[in-house]
């Protein structure tokens, strides 16, 4: 991730604030950020091959596959935020990685509550058939 | 979305209307000036409705994750998914979002051919993707397997299908782009909304990783 912060930043004068969202960190120079793109490429598409291999291989233990599998795509999420979103942890993103974060929380409180209450009700409410099945 | 494509007068806020070089220096210097420049504005704005992109995207797909097992009887992700598919539609968006960044880069560099190249690139990799899925979608409903059939199966459909939407609105978007730098050239207003296309796009792919790897890879990963 080092790589692709640029020395120069740290040689800007004092005065520098915030940089858009998805901006290039050096703009002008091609081939530079034609790399990071390609970097960016090179990762995820490890990623993608191990995720699409560990889902049908027996490498893994079983019940463990959806786990490696979401730990993988989050993986891949953050190589695209870093290098085609360059969103990164410099003090000029921020603002950006402020917004993110508080839409990851969000996003968590979103999936994980469903899939916590979901779950709960599920164990807890005794199926139709067998409430039928007292009645009778 | 359309809140991206408004047309700005241009510069009035202190923004871009003198950046000739587009140089991220010169950006810098006035936005000490002026406060912050409004590429910097315009793109943050962006980047706020595409998380809450996301958020709508999260709750599609709590929908689904609780409805997973509920197929009432129907067919399951195992039986109706193909990773063959899947993965050619992984490598199209993903070369696809590659471009759209490579079209950024000939943009803010003036290169006509890297910009229109990477731009058509990035077009004919969508369109493929859109192609694939629709079949996949009609090849399912063939089969009896549509969203009327079991709870799985409309959390599935609306998930995908959104993001699906998502896509092909992403495509008329690239062609009007494409058509605005054409008749424009790469005026600062017409950048901004460049940036923003660019943030589209990636996120897409980004939600097509999640999508990807939760519920096809998990759909039909051995229990």
């Amino acid at each position: 991730m080092s790589t692709s912060l640029p020395e120069s930043r740290t040689s800007l004068p004092e005065a520098h604030g915030d940089i858009a969202p998805g901006d290039e960190i050096e703009p002008t120079d091609v081939p530079r950020a034609i790399r990071g793109y390609l970097i960016g490429l090179a990762l995820a598409t490890l990623l993608t091959c191990i995720s699409f291999y560990i889902a049908r291989s027996t490498l893994v233990w079983q019940p463990s596959i959806p786990i490696a599998l979401s730990v993988l795509a989050i993986a891949q999420m953050g190589v695209h935020v870093i290098f085609f979103l360059h969103i990164t942890s410099g003090p000029d993103n921020i603002n950006n990685i402020m917004a993110l974060a508080f839409g990851l929380l969000i996003v968590m409180l979103l999936v994980f509550g469903s899939l916590w209450i979901m779950t709960h009700l599920d164990h807890n409410v005794m199926p139709i058939e067998r409430l039928m099945h007292m009645q009778r | 979305m359309s809140a991206g494509v408004e047309a700005y007068p241009g510069g009035v806020a202190g923004g871009g209307l003198a950046t000739v070089g587009g140089g991220h220096a010169q950006s810098l210097t006035e936005e000490s000036a002026h406060g912050p420049s409004k590429r910097i504005v315009v793109a943050y704005g962006f980047w706020i409705f595409l998380i809450s992109d996301i958020i709508l995207f999260s709750a599609l797909f709590a929908s689904y994750a609780v409805l997973t097992d509920a197929t009432a009887g129907g067919p399951t992700g195992r039986d109706l998914f193909e990773l063959p598919t899947v993965a050619v539609e992984t490598a199209c968006l993903l070369l696809s979002t590659v471009f759209c960044g490579l079209a950024g880069i000939g943009a803010q560099a003036r290169r006509n051919a890297m910009y229109y190249g990477s731009m058509a690139a990035t077009f004919v990799l969508g369109a493929t993707f859109v192609a694939i899925e629709l079949h996949e979608f009609a090849t399912m409903i063939h089969a009896g397997a549509g969203p009327d059939r079991s709870a799985f199966l409309s959390a599935f459909f609306a998930l995908i299908g959104c993001h699906g939407l998502h896509v092909s609105a992403g495509l008329l978007w690239l062609l009007t782009m494409m058509a605005q730098v054409y008749a424009k050239g790469y005026r600062p207003d017409i950048r901004r909304r460049l940036l923003c296309f660019a943030l589209f796009w990636h996120t897409l792919d980004i939600v097509w990783v999640a999508l990807f790897s939760l519920v096809y890879l998990v759909g039909v990963a051995p229990k």
